[in-house]
This record gives C-alpha cells, sequence and structure tokens, in this order.
C-alpha cells in the first residue's frame, strides 16, 4: 500500500469531531488547523494565576500535549486567582489538582508533569521536548531562565506578567523576533519591585493575560492572524485600556543579539541578585527582636512603650495589634518627627522585613530603642491571638 | 504639554497619580521635571549615574527612546511618554 507522505501523523477519532465541531466548521481552523493543534506540545511554566486559564483552555482547545512545570501546593489565598484549583484542593500538590482538572476537560490531551523547580540544569532537557513554551512564573530568576533557554534553543516563549491591575503580554524567542533581554537587559535590584504576594493583584487580571497568551499560542500553531511578535501589549483594568508598544529585537543583545556573549545558561539567582536558598529564619532570637508571647507579656504587665505599625493603611484595615500606631515604611522619613526617640519602641508589620527596613532607617534618625516583632502580625496570629485573621 | 503615564508600581511616588502631565522640550528635561516634581520617584527611574535604569523603558508615543535619541530626543505637545517597569508577576513556580 503507497504510503501518502503528505498525511498528517495524527487524525480525530469521531468523538474528537464532536467535541472540536465549533472549531472544524471555521475556516481558520478547519480540520486542517484542529490536526495541526493536535500534533502540537505546549509547556507551562507555572500552574498558578496565569497557568490556570492557559491550562484551561488550552485543554479544551485540543492542545495534543501539555507539559506542566509547577512544584508548588494549593494555599487559601491562591483560590482569589487561580481557578484550575478549588477549595477542596487545598494542601494538594497544584500539579495533581490542575491535572486531574484537565483529564475532566478534556482527556484527549496528553498531559506531562514536571514536578521541579526549573533549573539552568534542567531548563534546556524539559523546554526541548515542546514546540512552544507559555511563561506565566512571578519571580525574575526564572523569566531570564526561560527566557535564554528559548532563545537557545529556538523556542517561542509566549510571555505574559501581572501586577495589581496592569498587564503585560508578548512574545519573545521567535525568529528574528526580540528577547525578554531586549525589552528589559537586567532585573531590577531584589525588593525594588514588589511581587504579587507583596503588592496584590486583582484575581481576574491573570484570567485576561493567560487568555491573551493562550490565544497567542493557538495562533502560533495555527499559523494564523498576527502574532505578538515585536510589539509589548499593555493592558490597564482600571481604565479598560490595552495598548500596543514597538518591541525590536536589540542587535546588541547579549542572548539574541548578532554577537550574543551569552551561549549556555547562566546563573540566574546571581544574576538577579537573589539567592537560591534564602537563609531559613533563625529558631532562636536574633538581638534586636522580640517574639509574639514577649511582647504579649509586656503589654500585659502594663510597661510603656510605642508599638508602631508600618504596613499599609488598607493592611492596618484587614488587622491590627491593639494600642499600635500606623505609619507606613513609606511615609516614616517624612513622619518620623511623630515619634520620640527617647521611648522604647516595638516596630512590626506583617511579617518581620519591612519592620527590618523601617528599623535601619530609625537607626539612621539617631533612634536606639527599639525592637522588631519576629514574625510579624501573622506570628501575633499564630502564638498570641488566633482571632487575628491572616492575610 | 507632554503627558506622562505613571505605571501602577510607580504611582507610590506620584501621589497616586496616574498620568502627569509636564512641560518639556526633550525626553531628559519632560523625566527631569517629573521626578522634581516628585523627588521618591527619581532613585527609582534613574541610577546613580543619573542614567535611565535598565528594568525601566520609557516610550515616547509607541517607540522606544532607546531607538529614538534617548533623553534627548524631541517632544512636541500632545505627546503621550509611557514609563514601563518589568514587574514579575504570575505564579510562583520558580
Amino acid at each position: 500500500m503507497p504510503v501518502d507522505l503528505a498525511a498528517p501523523p495524527v487524525s480525530l477519532s469521531n468523538e474528537e469531531i464532536l467535541r472540536y465541531s465549533r472549531h472544524l466548521i471555521m475556516p481558520e481552523v478547519g480540520m486542517e488547523g484542529q490536526l495541526k493543534l493536535k500534533a502540537a506540545s505546549v509547556l507551562l511554566i507555572g500552574a498558578g494565576g496565569l497557568g490556570s486559564p492557559l491550562a484551561l483552555y488550552l485543554t479544551a482547545a485540543g492542545i495534543g500535549r501539555i507539559g506542566l512545570v509547577d512544584f508548588d501546593v494549593v494555599d487559601f489565598t491562591n483560590l482569589q486567582r487561580q481557578v484550575i484549583h478549588g477549595t477542596g484542593d487545598v494542601g494538594r500538590k497544584k500539579l495533581d489538582s490542575a491535572i486531574e482538572t484537565m483529564r475532566q476537560i478534556n482527556p484527549y490531551v496528553t498531559i506531562e508533569r514536571h514536578e521541579i523547580a526549573l533549573s539552568s540544569e534542567n531548563a534546556l532537557d524539559i523546554i526541548r521536548q515542546y514546540d512552544i513554551v507559555a511563561d506565566g512564573t512571578d519571580n525574575f530568576p526564572t523569566r531570564y531562565l526561560v527566557n535564554d533557554a528559548c532563545v537557545l534553543l529556538g523556542k517561542p516563549n509566549v510571555y505574559g506578567s501581572i501586577f495589581r491591575f496592569e498587564g503585560q503580554s508578548s512574545i519573545f524567542g521567535a525568529e528574528d523576533g526580540p528577547c525578554y533581554r531586549c525589552l528589559y537587559p537586567e532585573p531590577p535590584p531584589p525588593g525594588l519591585v514588589p511581587s504579587c504576594a507583596e503588592g496584590g493583584v486583582l484575581g481576574i487580571l491573570p484570567g485576561v493575560i493567560g487568555l491573551i497568551q493562550a490565544t497567542e499560542v493557538v495562533k502560533l500553531i495555527l499559523g494564523k492572524g498576527e502574532p505578538l511578535i515585536g510589539r509589548l501589549l499593555l493592558y490597564d483594568a482600571l481604565a479598560m485600556r490595552f495598548r500596543e508598544l514597538k518591541l525590536r529585537r536589540n542587535p546588541a543583545c547579549p542572548v539574541c543579539g548578532d554577537h550574543p556573549t551569552i551561549r549556555q545558561l547562566i546563573d540566574y539567582h546571581q544574576f538577579c541578585g537573589i539567592p537560591e536558598h534564602p537563609a531559613p529564619p533563625e529558631p532562636g532570637m536574633k538581638d534586636g527582636e522580640i517574639d509574639a508571647p514577649s511582647l504579649k507579656a509586656h503589654m500585659d504587665r502594663g510597661e510603656h512603650f510605642v508599638l508602631l505599625d508600618v504596613r499599609e493603611p488598607h493592611e492596618y484595615q484587614i488587622c491590627r495589634i491593639p494600642g499600635s500606631i500606623l505609619i507606613p515604611l513609606g511615609e516614616l522619613p517624612k513622619r518620623v518627627n511623630e515619634l520620640d526617640p527617647a521611648a522604647e519602641m516595638v516596630v512590626h508589620c506583617k511579617s518581620g522585613i519591612r519592620s527590618a527596613k523601617a528599623i535601619d532607617f530609625l537607626k539612621q534618625a539617631g533612634f536606639r530603642k527599639m525592637k522588631n516583632l519576629k514574625g510579624g502580625i501573622l506570628a501575633w496570629s499564630d502564638k498570641v491571638d488566633p482571632t487575628v485573621p491572616k492575610y | 504639554m507632554i503627558k506622562i503615564l505613571i505605571p501602577t508600581p510607580l504611582r507610590q511616588y506620584t501621589g497616586h497619580k496616574d498620568t502627569v502631565e509636564v512641560a518639556g522640550a526633550t525626553v531628559g528635561e519632560a523625566l527631569g521635571t517629573l521626578t522634581t516634581k516628585f523627588p521618591d520617584l527619581r532613585r527609582n527611574l534613574f541610577n546613580e549615574q543619573g542614567a535611565l535604569r535598565s528594568f525601566v523603558n520609557v516610550y515616547l508615543n509607541d517607540e522606544d527612546i532607546r531607538y529614538l535619541g534617548k533623553d534627548s530626543t524631541a517632544l512636541r505637545p500632545g505627546d503621550t511618554l509611557t514609563i514601563v517597569p518589568s514587574i514579575a508577576g504570575g505564579s510562583h513556580a520558580g
């Protein structure tokens, strides 16, 4: 029997034809396009805010093979936006929860799990196995790692990023197109740009941006329309405005430029100035710290001291420690004259990071009698007053 | 006047304004006026040498000023400058 070399390597069963009928009757997809989707493979990096809509819709659309990279566990604070997980999934691995949902949506998709932190050691081997990457990570080291790995392997990287009410999307690493380093040659120093965990994010926002990424993934596979290559799409949910900026490949880019200097993956934590394994909190007390039960004991003895809360006003509305006064960290330089340098002071925030910064500032301003509440108001909730909500 | 669009992460330094109007004949002048008006913004836009930080991009209308005349790019009344810093938010998988 003669072999038809033009025949696609995959075909659709009658059940799949029925399932994808709204694609099949559309000329831009049709049988040819649906078979392309089935023959395609996509790697989703992160099963969180952006990864949820990506995984849900790409699974429903009938991508043949989807890889998921994640090693996190579902927690309650995820549920406001990570819609692939449900309340009953709290405490489960995100991969288990996401894959269960995806199988329920479409059993014809092959799903591959990569329960691993993407690193310079494993990224090339994992990304190599897929046609397209959709990056939904929440940190700069992984962003640069994914970018560089995709450029080195020649894989398109469909990018999305979110903060509060704003999102960005583009396609990096396409042939002759720019990469993430062409847009941002270097990451911000740690601490200067807040993460979603610090800055918050509108739960719906990753839905919008993740689905823009999913749309671009499908268009790349179909070879239809104008891909978001060389264009940075900005979305402002508050203004409900989309804007588009031009992106160019930078001929001097160290990874995708005319004379690249980065030809293999580097140490991205070092590049971003972030330790790979942050030192775990010391079990004992450091100088200048006070733990929550001791603070409570001070209060109960009626000792005289100032309890300074350096969180933001909207956090103060969620919960507070009785007797505290609020001066947000950012306002401290202007309002330091409201404080008495001679008074004993305990400084706190949510977890102890911002209050440590506040103490550094106060030291420079000549204050000497400060203590940092170890673990912040979260520790107060854990160890002293469980009626104080955690957030 | 030149309209400067302030992205969410930097609005804490502009009294929560999302748009600031300034006068200026060049990009450098307009950003100078902006950071004089809002001094806390300066350290977030410029490094110690006074150069734009490498994780902050500035666009004149839809074009990156790095591919125009950088700081000395001429402005016309009604132009829009957009500040676009890098944001990393997504899912925790790194």
